[in-house]
């Protein structure tokens, strides 16, 4: 169990908003791209998010383009969780990719304003707000295990690491 | 025991498995992976990886498409990894102005109907049209795909969207999808294999086909699916290097949601800033002032497209300015041999070379604060053409073309008589 403070936003939060397109072949490092998080939904994101923060969010969540670095500049901003009532297909998977976990809860939402804090249970897929708690599914063996080893990177790394000693 | 669907077929074959069902979670191999622009950005998260080289570079493609010809020193340089890259690594290569991913993977046959292509695009929805499993990953996935030739897919549900009857003069596929979209929603597809099916499909040529199947991505799809008839292999077996084996859902198979729409009753749509699902019949924007037009991108600018503009402007000349991007160099031939070209240029527009140009706000036309511009793409998302304060508003050819030679949304069936 982990505290953490909310960032809340609504419906269909698109990847445009997130980490607009024009920067997309230009910035390279993640903490360039950790300083264009949410430019146009939230100008006040990037300055003051903090390590261990978690995004608190309505239905598709993510949704437009394929763009990583929508994952990418919240993940450098300090988030450790993305928790919404539903995410855009791409956005879901390169959360797992990135190592960054993404719950599937209603009703948490409507509860909870921008800097109110949360507990986080990930062993039990489990949320705490206030006196209430919420839980949400948990993934397959297969595509927790991605997640675990930090992302989809790591695990390839250690792959191949494990080929090259064999 | 029920049927299967389009993609739980389709995905079982790339996983070399017997039979997969909706929530399986499969290691794909697919026929084809591309990247474009962003290819310098997968090939440093594929250096970290440790892997020798590409796996499989006769599956593999690169474009440059997104920001054609390099807009500044930045953007050269990205083009200038991708090439020393491509040449490293004998994978299929397309350079500037050959054309938008999607509309040159399609004329060059690289994918067949019944094979699955992963691409780090969202609109790899796009070659659903060819009866293919096409989604959009990351680029970590794309550098994962490099590595190892798979990638982990979990199957999605379905849904069936019947199309009938046939289009009207001056509505066109854009119309349905824009309809499609308006009606249930931009997560209205979400996680799901979006199957067309009905004699709608059937109606629709090769240039107005792809216009649906790419526009699902703005409707939350994992891919998109067209039945591929006699139309589409047709069009492929000019082109294809081998064969093929196409694939179709069975008559039970499990949609859990179903859709019509009735073609001969569409009328011409509008999406209103800033949400592809903001949706209106045209009739409630005609009116609206628009400072710029912008005809091009992969869900609407092939050749049909160009010739749906000149049939407005013919004879008549653009009071805002107009900037036409084929999709393609060979869109753009085929314009030029019939005078469609020509007929765009003395009509006043612009046209710049084939590739993405301003959709996504990298150069080639982006508007300045408050001006407000109609396109022919697919997304109007605040800030999406690289100006947050300028509305987009989305629409058909015809209807892009009219509103530049009347300098406000208007109405293309005033100008078609």
């Amino acid at each position: 169990m982990s505290k953490h403070r909310v960032w809340v936003y609504g419906d269909n939060v698109n990847t445009d908003v997130i980490f607009p397109g024009k920067y997309t072949y230009t910035l390279k490092t993640p903490e360039e791209i950790a300083a264009h998080a949410l430019e146009d939904l939230d100008p006040s994101f990037a300055g003051q998010a903090q390590p261990g923060d978690v995004i608190v969010a309505g239905c598709n969540w993510g949704c437009g383009s394929s763009r990583e670095q929508g994952v990418t500049a919240l993940k450098y901003a300090g988030v450790r969780a993305i928790i919404a009532e539903s995410f855009g297909g791409l956005y879901y998977r390169n959360c797992i990719n990135q190592g960054v976990l993404p719950a599937i809860v209603s009703g948490l939402r409507e509860r909870l304003h921008t800097g109110d804090e949360i507990e986080l249970d990930v062993a039990n897929a489990a949320i705490r707000a206030g006196d209430q708690t919420f839980t949400f599914a948990r993934l397959s063996p297969s595509v927790q295990a991605i997640l675990d080893a930090g992302g989809l990177l790591p695990m390839l790394q250690r792959q191949f690491g494990a080929q090259e000693m064999a | 025991m029920s049927g299967y669907t389009f993609a739980e077929k389709a995905l079982a074959r790339a996983a070399d498995v017997a039979t997969a069902r909706a929530g399986d979670i499969l290691d794909v191999a697919p026929d084809v992976m591309f990247s474009h622009d962003n290819t310098a950005a997968i090939r440093r998260i594929f250096a970290e990886i440790g892997a020798p080289g590409i796996r499989y570079p006769e599956r593999t493609l690169f474009t440059l498409d997104h920001a054609v010809p390099a807009p500044t020193t930045q953007h050269a340089q990205n083009h200038a990894e991708i090439r020393a890259w491509a040449a490293a690594q004998a994978v299929h290569w397309f350079e500037v102005g050959r054309g938008i991913c999607h509309q040159v993977i399609s004329e060059e046959a690289l994918v067949l109907p019944g094979e699955t292509i992963l691409g780090s695009d969202s609109h790899t929805t796009h070659f659903g049209w060819l009866g293919a499993f096409g989604m959009g990953v990351g680029r970590t996935e794309m550098a994962a795909l490099w590595a190892t030739g798979q990638l982990w897919l979990r199957v999605p549900e379905a849904m069936q969207i019947t199309l009938t009857g046939h289009l009207q003069p001056g509505v066109t596929a854009k119309d349905a999808a824009l309809r499609i979209i308006g009606d249930l929603g931009m997560s209205g597809g979400e996680y799901r294999s979006v199957e067309f099916a009905g004699d709608g499909v059937a109606s629709l040529s090769v240039d107005q086909r792809p216009v649906l199947t790419n526009m699902m991505a703005e409707f939350g799809a994992m891919n998109a699916y067209m039945p591929p008839d006699q139309i589409v292999f047709d069009f492929l077996d000019a082109r294809r290097t081998r064969d093929y084996a196409p694939l179709y859902p069975d008559e039970d198979a499990v949609y859990n949601q179903r859709y019509t729409l009735d073609l001969s009753t569409l009328e011409a749509q509008i999406a209103l800033p800033h949400q592809p699902d903001n949706v209106a019949p045209l009739s409630a924007a005609v009116g609206q002032p628009v400072q710029q037009a912008f005809l091009g991108t992969c869900t609407n600018g092939r050749y049909e497209d160009l010739a749906a503009a000149a049939d407005v402007l013919r004879g008549r000349r653009v009071a805002a300015r107009m900037i036409v991007i084929p999709a393609s160099a060979e869109i753009m031939r085929r314009a030029a041999e019939t005078g469609v070209l020509s007929t765009l240029i003395e009509a006043g527009a612009a046209i710049n070379t084939p590739g993405c140009g301003p959709c996504m706000g990298n150069h080639m036309g982006i508007p300045a604060p408050n001006e407000a511009t109609i396109s022919s793409g697919s997304r109007n998302f605040r800030g999406r053409m690289g100006t947050a304060d300028a509305p987009v508003y989305l629409a058909n050819p015809y209807v892009v073309a009219a509103s530049a030679v009347a300098g406000c949304i208007a109405d293309p069936r005033d100008f078609l008589a």
